[in-house]
Protein backbone atom coordinates (compact mmCIF):
# COMPACT_ATOMS: atom_id res chain seq x y z
CA UNK A 1 0.00 0.00 0.00
CA UNK A 2 1.44 3.29 -0.74
CA UNK A 3 2.02 5.80 1.42
CA UNK A 4 2.15 9.79 1.11
CA UNK A 5 3.08 13.05 2.57
CA UNK A 6 0.77 16.55 0.91
CA UNK A 7 2.63 19.77 1.28
CA UNK A 8 0.91 22.73 0.61
CA UNK A 9 2.47 25.80 -1.12
CA UNK A 10 1.60 27.52 2.03
CA UNK A 11 2.43 25.31 4.80
CA UNK A 12 5.97 25.96 3.47
CA UNK A 13 8.60 27.84 5.29
CA UNK A 14 9.00 31.48 4.02
CA UNK A 15 11.90 33.77 4.85
CA UNK A 16 11.80 37.40 3.29
CA UNK A 17 14.96 39.09 3.16
CA UNK A 18 13.99 41.96 0.78
CA UNK A 19 16.61 41.50 -1.70
CA UNK A 20 15.42 37.13 -1.28
CA UNK A 21 12.09 36.40 -0.86
CA UNK A 22 12.42 32.04 -0.50
CA UNK A 23 9.85 29.41 0.51
CA UNK A 24 11.27 26.55 2.17
CA UNK A 25 9.77 23.17 1.57
CA UNK A 26 11.82 21.42 3.91
CA UNK A 27 13.52 23.03 7.04
CA UNK A 28 16.36 24.97 5.99
CA UNK A 29 18.08 28.15 8.15
CA UNK A 30 15.99 29.84 10.26
CA UNK A 31 12.84 27.76 9.71
CA UNK A 32 12.61 24.37 11.93
CA UNK A 33 9.84 22.59 11.23
CA UNK A 34 10.79 18.56 13.02
CA UNK A 35 7.84 17.41 10.24
CA UNK A 36 10.00 18.75 7.37
CA UNK A 37 13.25 17.59 7.57
CA UNK A 38 14.14 15.90 4.10
CA UNK A 39 11.81 13.40 1.96
CA UNK A 40 14.12 10.14 1.51
CA UNK A 41 17.94 12.20 0.33
CA UNK A 42 15.79 14.90 -0.73
CA UNK A 43 17.14 16.92 2.22
CA UNK A 44 16.61 20.79 0.56
CA UNK A 45 13.94 22.52 -2.03
CA UNK A 46 14.12 25.78 -1.99
CA UNK A 47 12.09 28.19 -4.33
CA UNK A 48 13.66 31.47 -4.42
CA UNK A 49 13.07 34.86 -6.38
CA UNK A 50 15.84 37.08 -6.17
CA UNK A 51 15.97 40.65 -7.15
CA UNK A 52 18.10 41.83 -10.21
CA UNK A 53 22.07 42.03 -9.51
CA UNK A 54 21.62 40.35 -5.87
CA UNK A 55 22.11 37.10 -4.78
CA UNK A 56 25.08 35.13 -2.76
CA UNK A 57 28.59 36.03 -2.38
CA UNK A 58 30.80 33.42 -2.27
CA UNK A 59 30.35 30.89 0.54
CA UNK A 60 31.46 26.93 0.79
CA UNK A 61 29.64 23.82 0.81
CA UNK A 62 30.59 20.38 1.61
CA UNK A 63 28.94 16.35 1.03
CA UNK A 64 26.10 17.73 -0.73
CA UNK A 65 24.51 17.28 -4.09
CA UNK A 66 23.44 20.61 -5.16
CA UNK A 67 21.13 21.14 -7.96
CA UNK A 68 19.73 24.63 -9.43
CA UNK A 69 16.46 24.79 -11.98
CA UNK A 70 15.96 28.86 -13.21
CA UNK A 71 12.70 28.85 -13.41
CA UNK A 72 12.45 32.64 -14.74
CA UNK A 73 15.69 34.49 -15.11
CA UNK A 74 19.21 33.59 -15.16
CA UNK A 75 22.08 33.13 -12.77
CA UNK A 76 25.41 34.00 -12.32
CA UNK A 77 27.67 31.38 -11.06
CA UNK A 78 31.46 31.00 -9.99
CA UNK A 79 33.18 28.45 -7.82
CA UNK A 80 36.62 27.91 -6.49
CA UNK A 81 37.08 25.07 -9.35
CA UNK A 82 37.49 27.80 -11.69
CA UNK A 83 33.77 27.94 -13.65
CA UNK A 84 32.15 30.77 -14.22
CA UNK A 85 28.59 30.60 -16.03
CA UNK A 86 25.31 31.91 -16.86
CA UNK A 87 22.35 29.28 -16.44
CA UNK A 88 19.01 30.42 -17.94
CA UNK A 89 16.03 29.29 -17.89
CA UNK A 90 15.81 25.78 -19.80
CA UNK A 91 19.25 24.67 -18.23
CA UNK A 92 19.92 22.95 -15.22
CA UNK A 93 22.86 22.89 -13.29
CA UNK A 94 24.46 20.86 -10.49
CA UNK A 95 27.49 20.82 -8.20
CA UNK A 96 28.88 17.58 -5.77
CA UNK A 97 30.29 19.73 -3.16
CA UNK A 98 32.11 16.52 -1.61
CA UNK A 99 35.40 17.40 -0.19
CA UNK A 100 34.60 21.32 -0.16
CA UNK A 101 34.12 24.08 -2.86
CA UNK A 102 32.80 27.68 -2.55
CA UNK A 103 30.58 28.98 -5.34
CA UNK A 104 29.11 32.64 -5.35
CA UNK A 105 25.21 32.52 -7.37
CA UNK A 106 23.89 36.13 -8.71
CA UNK A 107 21.09 37.19 -11.04
CA UNK A 108 22.60 37.89 -13.78
CA UNK A 109 20.17 40.79 -14.76
CA UNK A 110 20.10 44.10 -13.30
CA UNK A 111 16.49 44.39 -14.12
CA UNK A 112 14.57 40.94 -14.34
CA UNK A 113 13.50 39.04 -11.25
CA UNK A 114 15.28 35.50 -11.06
CA UNK A 115 13.50 32.60 -9.74
CA UNK A 116 15.04 29.16 -9.14
CA UNK A 117 14.86 25.97 -7.38
CA UNK A 118 18.02 24.95 -5.58
CA UNK A 119 18.06 21.17 -4.68
CA UNK A 120 19.98 19.53 -2.02
CA UNK A 121 20.36 15.52 -1.99
CA UNK A 122 22.17 13.75 0.74
CA UNK A 123 25.12 12.14 -1.12
CA UNK A 124 25.38 8.37 -1.48
CA UNK A 125 29.22 8.48 -1.01
CA UNK A 126 31.20 11.37 1.23
CA UNK A 127 33.97 13.11 0.64
CA UNK A 128 34.24 12.73 -3.28
CA UNK A 129 36.11 14.93 -5.52
CA UNK A 130 34.17 18.44 -6.00
CA UNK A 131 32.47 19.00 -9.77
CA UNK A 132 30.29 20.78 -11.98
CA UNK A 133 28.12 20.71 -14.96
CA UNK A 134 25.53 22.27 -16.42
CA UNK A 135 23.46 21.27 -19.53
CA UNK A 136 20.99 22.94 -21.81
CA UNK A 137 18.14 21.19 -22.23
CA UNK A 138 15.79 20.10 -25.02
CA UNK A 139 12.77 22.38 -23.81
CA UNK A 140 10.23 20.78 -26.13
CA UNK A 141 11.31 16.99 -25.22
CA UNK A 142 8.82 18.02 -22.12
CA UNK A 143 5.66 18.44 -23.79
CA UNK A 144 3.41 15.41 -22.47
CA UNK A 145 6.20 13.51 -21.30
CA UNK A 146 8.67 13.50 -18.09
CA UNK A 147 12.11 14.17 -19.70
CA UNK A 148 14.55 12.93 -17.65
CA UNK A 149 16.88 15.76 -16.62
CA UNK A 150 19.00 13.73 -13.95
CA UNK A 151 20.22 10.30 -13.11
CA UNK A 152 23.25 8.70 -10.99
CA UNK A 153 24.37 7.75 -14.70
CA UNK A 154 26.66 10.39 -16.80
CA UNK A 155 26.07 8.77 -19.95
CA UNK A 156 22.07 8.70 -19.44
CA UNK A 157 20.15 11.97 -19.97
CA UNK A 158 20.65 15.10 -18.05
CA UNK A 159 23.25 16.04 -15.69
CA UNK A 160 24.13 13.05 -13.04
CA UNK A 161 24.96 13.19 -9.35
CA UNK A 162 26.49 11.18 -6.25
CA UNK A 163 22.87 9.52 -5.68
CA UNK A 164 20.40 6.48 -6.95
CA UNK A 165 17.95 9.45 -7.81
CA UNK A 166 16.66 10.80 -11.50
CA UNK A 167 14.80 14.16 -12.09
CA UNK A 168 12.05 14.59 -14.96
CA UNK A 169 10.62 17.88 -16.01
CA UNK A 170 6.99 17.96 -17.74
CA UNK A 171 5.20 20.27 -18.89
CA UNK A 172 1.28 19.17 -19.83
CA UNK A 173 -1.93 19.72 -21.78
CA UNK A 174 -5.11 19.65 -19.97
CA UNK A 175 -6.59 16.46 -19.47
CA UNK A 176 -3.49 14.51 -20.38
CA UNK A 177 -3.07 11.77 -18.48
CA UNK A 178 -0.03 8.93 -17.76
CA UNK A 179 1.74 6.99 -15.17
CA UNK A 180 5.54 7.28 -13.86
CA UNK A 181 7.27 4.30 -12.72
CA UNK A 182 9.79 4.42 -10.18
CA UNK A 183 13.26 4.02 -11.48
CA UNK A 184 14.92 1.82 -8.26
CA UNK A 185 13.28 -0.13 -5.96
CA UNK A 186 12.95 1.43 -2.42
CA UNK A 187 12.53 4.50 -4.00
CA UNK A 188 10.15 7.11 -3.69
CA UNK A 189 8.91 10.40 -5.67
CA UNK A 190 8.40 14.21 -4.39
CA UNK A 191 5.90 15.49 -7.11
CA UNK A 192 6.40 19.37 -6.98
CA UNK A 193 4.04 21.68 -9.09
CA UNK A 194 5.91 24.64 -10.89
CA UNK A 195 2.66 25.76 -12.44
CA UNK A 196 -1.08 24.72 -13.00
CA UNK A 197 -2.56 22.09 -11.57
CA UNK A 198 -2.31 18.28 -11.77
CA UNK A 199 -3.98 15.06 -9.81
CA UNK A 200 -1.07 12.39 -8.64
CA UNK A 201 -2.67 9.36 -6.94
CA UNK A 202 -6.01 11.09 -6.27
CA UNK A 203 -4.43 13.85 -4.73
CA UNK A 204 -4.97 17.07 -6.05
CA UNK A 205 -2.47 19.48 -6.41
CA UNK A 206 -1.70 23.49 -6.96
CA UNK A 207 1.05 25.77 -8.19
CA UNK A 208 3.92 25.08 -5.81
CA UNK A 209 2.26 22.13 -3.85
CA UNK A 210 4.54 19.04 -3.03
CA UNK A 211 3.62 14.91 -3.12
CA UNK A 212 6.08 12.81 -1.86
CA UNK A 213 4.94 9.32 -2.39
CA UNK A 214 6.68 6.24 -1.43
CA UNK A 215 5.95 2.14 -0.76
CA UNK A 216 4.76 1.74 -4.46
CA UNK A 217 6.36 1.29 -7.83
CA UNK A 218 5.11 4.07 -10.30
CA UNK A 219 2.64 6.78 -9.73
CA UNK A 220 -0.50 7.96 -11.54
CA UNK A 221 -0.85 11.26 -13.26
CA UNK A 222 -3.32 13.53 -14.32
CA UNK A 223 -2.64 17.48 -15.78
CA UNK A 224 -6.15 19.30 -14.88
CA UNK A 225 -5.05 22.43 -16.31
CA UNK A 226 -3.42 23.05 -19.86
CA UNK A 227 -0.52 25.20 -18.53
CA UNK A 228 0.29 22.01 -15.52
CA UNK A 229 4.32 21.60 -15.29
CA UNK A 230 5.39 19.28 -12.88
CA UNK A 231 9.28 18.52 -11.52
CA UNK A 232 9.68 14.50 -10.19
CA UNK A 233 11.85 13.95 -8.12
CA UNK A 234 12.37 9.87 -7.70
CA UNK A 235 14.69 9.75 -4.69
CA UNK A 236 16.16 6.51 -1.88
CA UNK A 237 13.59 6.84 0.71
CA UNK A 238 16.76 5.46 2.76
CA UNK A 239 19.91 7.97 3.92
CA UNK A 240 23.03 6.07 3.13
CA UNK B 1 22.33 27.02 29.28
CA UNK B 2 24.71 27.13 26.61
CA UNK B 3 25.08 24.32 24.08
CA UNK B 4 29.09 23.84 23.46
CA UNK B 5 29.71 22.36 19.98
CA UNK B 6 32.86 20.65 18.75
CA UNK B 7 33.07 20.72 14.90
CA UNK B 8 36.03 18.62 13.48
CA UNK B 9 36.84 19.15 9.80
CA UNK B 10 39.23 19.27 7.60
CA UNK B 11 38.85 22.52 5.57
CA UNK B 12 40.10 25.41 6.90
CA UNK B 13 37.62 28.06 4.87
CA UNK B 14 34.56 26.09 6.19
CA UNK B 15 35.47 25.61 9.77
CA UNK B 16 36.25 29.14 9.59
CA UNK B 17 32.56 29.69 8.63
CA UNK B 18 31.51 27.03 11.12
CA UNK B 19 33.10 29.07 14.01
CA UNK B 20 31.37 32.18 12.83
CA UNK B 21 27.91 30.40 12.82
CA UNK B 22 28.37 28.42 15.85
CA UNK B 23 29.26 30.91 18.11
CA UNK B 24 26.86 33.99 16.40
CA UNK B 25 23.94 32.33 18.70
CA UNK B 26 23.80 32.89 22.18
CA UNK B 27 22.62 29.85 23.14
CA UNK B 28 25.45 27.82 21.29
CA UNK B 29 29.18 27.81 21.94
CA UNK B 30 31.73 26.73 19.22
CA UNK B 31 34.89 25.21 18.92
CA UNK B 32 36.32 23.98 15.87
CA UNK B 33 39.24 22.21 14.87
CA UNK B 34 40.76 20.58 11.93
CA UNK B 35 42.27 17.60 13.24
CA UNK B 36 41.38 14.95 15.40
CA UNK B 37 44.01 15.26 17.92
CA UNK B 38 42.72 18.76 18.80
CA UNK B 39 39.23 17.20 18.73
CA UNK B 40 40.50 14.34 21.41
CA UNK B 41 42.33 17.22 23.47
CA UNK B 42 39.42 19.38 23.26
CA UNK B 43 36.88 16.74 24.01
CA UNK B 44 39.07 15.80 27.62
CA UNK B 45 39.39 19.03 28.38
CA UNK B 46 35.76 20.93 28.15
CA UNK B 47 32.38 19.79 28.36
CA UNK B 48 30.85 19.05 25.33
CA UNK B 49 27.37 18.50 24.46
CA UNK B 50 27.36 17.78 20.62
CA UNK B 51 30.21 16.80 18.30
CA UNK B 52 29.44 17.74 14.41
CA UNK B 53 31.99 15.69 11.65
CA UNK B 54 32.53 18.02 8.64
CA UNK B 55 33.95 17.34 5.75
CA UNK B 56 37.16 15.39 4.95
CA UNK B 57 36.92 12.89 7.49
CA UNK B 58 37.20 9.20 6.23
CA UNK B 59 35.51 6.08 7.15
CA UNK B 60 38.70 4.65 9.00
CA UNK B 61 39.26 8.06 10.91
CA UNK B 62 35.36 8.70 11.58
CA UNK B 63 35.10 4.94 13.41
CA UNK B 64 38.20 6.00 15.65
CA UNK B 65 37.31 9.57 16.28
CA UNK B 66 33.93 8.19 17.38
CA UNK B 67 35.45 5.08 20.00
CA UNK B 68 37.73 7.91 20.94
CA UNK B 69 35.25 10.77 21.94
CA UNK B 70 32.99 8.42 22.94
CA UNK B 71 35.44 6.47 25.55
CA UNK B 72 36.02 10.06 26.98
CA UNK B 73 32.47 11.24 26.59
CA UNK B 74 30.08 8.24 26.91
CA UNK B 75 26.81 10.39 26.63
CA UNK B 76 28.16 12.92 23.87
CA UNK B 77 26.22 12.91 20.89
CA UNK B 78 28.01 12.87 17.65
CA UNK B 79 26.51 13.69 14.05
CA UNK B 80 26.97 14.19 10.53
CA UNK B 81 27.06 17.70 9.61
CA UNK B 82 26.44 18.01 5.63
CA UNK B 83 26.69 21.03 3.73
CA UNK B 84 29.50 22.76 5.12
CA UNK B 85 28.09 25.66 7.10
CA UNK B 86 24.85 26.08 5.77
CA UNK B 87 21.21 26.30 5.71
CA UNK B 88 21.46 22.74 7.34
CA UNK B 89 23.19 23.88 10.70
CA UNK B 90 20.21 24.70 12.70
CA UNK B 91 17.88 22.11 11.92
CA UNK B 92 21.02 19.66 12.19
CA UNK B 93 21.46 21.14 15.66
CA UNK B 94 17.87 20.98 16.50
CA UNK B 95 17.74 17.43 15.74
CA UNK B 96 20.22 15.96 17.60
CA UNK B 97 19.68 17.95 20.63
CA UNK B 98 16.13 16.78 20.48
CA UNK B 99 16.62 13.01 20.63
CA UNK B 100 18.13 10.44 22.47
CA UNK B 101 21.33 8.58 21.28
Amino acid sequence: MSQFILHKENTRGHANHGWLNAHHSFSFANYYNPERMHFGVLRVLNDDLIDGGMGFGSHPHDNMEIITIPLAGAIAHKDSMGNSAVIKNGEIQVMSAGTGVSHSEFNANADEQLNLLQIWLFPNKKNVTPRYDQQTLDVEARHNNFQQILSPNADDAGVWIHQDAWFSLGKFDAGFETEYKIKKAGNGVYAFVINGEVTINGQVLSKRDGLGVWDTDSISFKANTADAEVLLMDVPMELN
Amino acid sequence: MQTTILYIGRDTEITTVMNRLLNARPEWKGICVCTDDEAISVCKEQQIDLVLLGNGIDAECEKVLRTKLTEIRPELKIIQHYGGGSGLLYGEIMTALSQDF
